[in-house]
């Protein structure tokens, strides 16, 4: 067992976006009991005690956070690279100037679309002006940005404008994202899948503009693992790498594991070192032990580890089967149908998207398609 | 929140044949590469915004030379202090790695 190299730092849940393709739980109530300021320094100084370089802190959205800075300057005093993933609402001037002041090494801004129209509707409130602000305030103060824009079926057509807009903001680095689907995303999968005939033309674009802007900027495009032969890698192994911790202490291999059959393990319970260690959330996929066939005696146990635990549970019930995005797959049919539906000529134009709520407790609404108008509510 | 590394990246084409090191070039990182030391590890290590890169000894002997000050050419006779051989193509590749990847930028002696 290695020692882990990033800590995910989910501070809160909570979030002014209701992005339909979030990743966060369904259950968000479940998490309203946050850590303390104290509780995180403690989290943080235990990470750096067991080999953590990296500290990513993400929520939900982590400026909603009042401590931010406090958490900051604790990481950066430990010597952590703390990157800072954010939906830029929050990110005024004064808090980015203090942030800078504490350490912060690196800034994450995500935004949904190139234009205001299309993004405002798909993150459920007005912030695309807002995200192009604070993206010029991240350049002026000397941060590297990365420009983050998760893809789907609403947006993936306007990649070459998207990538147009990273280029004009002056970002160091875009991440475009093909959604994976956990949480929220989950429920909204069959109106965000996108068909393979857009996968290929953004594909396509992708490919000439990194060529183009391979001087200036980093592209980094995350697979659409559906339409894949085989699974991510996911976390470079289950326990393996990476871990997180939730906005109520809960710590998990990665994001998505909390919807696991599992015991808990809380850092208000117990030493991360420990849990890390010996905790059956952590050991239950740890290394190749626990494969079934076909992994067990496939060449790629190692370059895939069987794939995604997590997108195994959801799709089968059963976290212990091969990631059905595997062709090898025995459960593979389940994918193939998903990713048949999304091409299929008779597909319903019309699959409403479900936000998720910026608060547990809201009772969530379906809303348009964010490629259709809606009456009213214009984004400013 | 947005999708975290999850080790799903591809990068698109990034072969670059024609770059380059001359030892009249002046080698440094990037602004959001960070070479550190990790205690657990006992290693130097290179941290990137979603990357770690544990070094070896005259891979971390190489970027702590790279400052901006020492050119490609000196940073050779540095090391060739340091260690019985220093395979002069070695560094070259090495760094020109790095300068794909965006990690150290070179400026012109």
């Amino acid at each position: 067992m290695d020692s882990p190299l990033g800590l995910l730092a989910e501070l809160t849940y909570r979030c002014p976006l209701a992005c339909p393709y979030c990743s966060n739980p369904l259950n968000l109530a479940d998490y309203q009991d946050e850590l303390t300021t104290d509780e995180w320094l403690r989290v943080l100084t235990e990470a750096e005690d067991m080999g953590v370089l990296q500290c990513h802190l993400s929520g939900g959205e982590p400026l909603l956070r009042r401590d931010l800075a406090e958490l900051v300057t604790h990481a950066h005093a430990l010597g952590l690279y703390t990157n800072l993933i954010t939906s830029a609402l929050g990110f005024s001037r004064p808090r980015a100037e203090r942030l800078r002041a504490a350490g912060l090494d690196h800034v994450q801004i995500s935004i949904q679309a190139d234009e205001p129209t299309v993004s405002d509707r798909i993150a459920g409130i007005p912030s695309f002006r807002r995200k192009i602000e604070a993206m010029a305030v991240v350049k002026e103060l000397g941060w590297p940005l990365t420009m983050n824009v998760v893809l789907h079926r609403h947006n993936i057509d306007r990649i070459a404008d998207v990538l147009a807009l990273a280029e004009e903001v002056g970002a160091d680095r875009v991440e475009l994202a093909n959604t994976q689907y956990y949480g929220w995303a989950w429920r909204n999968r069959a109106a965000l899948l996108p068909s393979r005939a857009q996968l290929e033309a953004a594909e396509a674009v992708v490919r000439a503009t990194g060529e183009r802007l391979r001087d200036r900027m980093d592209i980094i495009y995350v697979i659409p693992d559906y339409y894949s032969r085989y699974p991510k890698p996911c976390m470079g192994g289950w326990a393996s790498r990476q871990l997180t911790v939730t906005p109520n202490g809960d710590v998990l291999p990665c994001p998505a594991a909390q919807s696991l059959p599992l015991p808990r393990a809380s850092v208000r319970e117990d030493q991360l070192k420990r849990i890390w260690a010996e905790a059956p959330v952590m050991t239950a996929f740890r290394g190749t032990d626990w494969m079934p066939e076909p992994c067990r005696s496939c060449p790629r146990r190692e370059v895939d580890f069987g794939g995604c635990r997590c997108q195994a549970f959801l799709l089968t019930g059963d976290a212990a089967r091969t990631d059905p995005v595997c062709y090898l797959s025995r459960d593979h049919d389940l994918v193939a149908r998903a990713v048949e539906a999304a091409n299929a000529d008779s597909r319903d134009d019309g699959l409403p998207l479900v936000p998720r709520p910026h608060r547990p407790g809201l009772p969530p609404v379906a809303r348009p398609r964010p490629d259709r108008p809606v009456g009213g509510g214009r984004p400013s | 929140m947005d999708p975290t590394p999850t080790g799903t990246t591809q990068t698109p084409t990034r072969t670059r044949p024609g770059v380059g090191v001359s030892g009249s070039a002046r080698p440094r990182l990037a602004g959001h590469v960070r070479l550190t030391f990790c205690r657990t590890r006992q290693r130097k290590v290179l941290l990137h915004p979603e990357t770690v890169v544990v070094l070896n000894g005259s891979g971390a002997a190489i970027l702590e030379l790279c400052d901006g000050r020492h050119t490609v050419a000196e940073i050779m006779t540095e090391l060739g202090a340091r260690y019985q051989t220093v395979p002069e193509d070695e560094v070259r590749q090495f760094l020109t790695r790095l300068i794909v990847r965006r990690w150290v930028e070179l400026s012109d002696g």
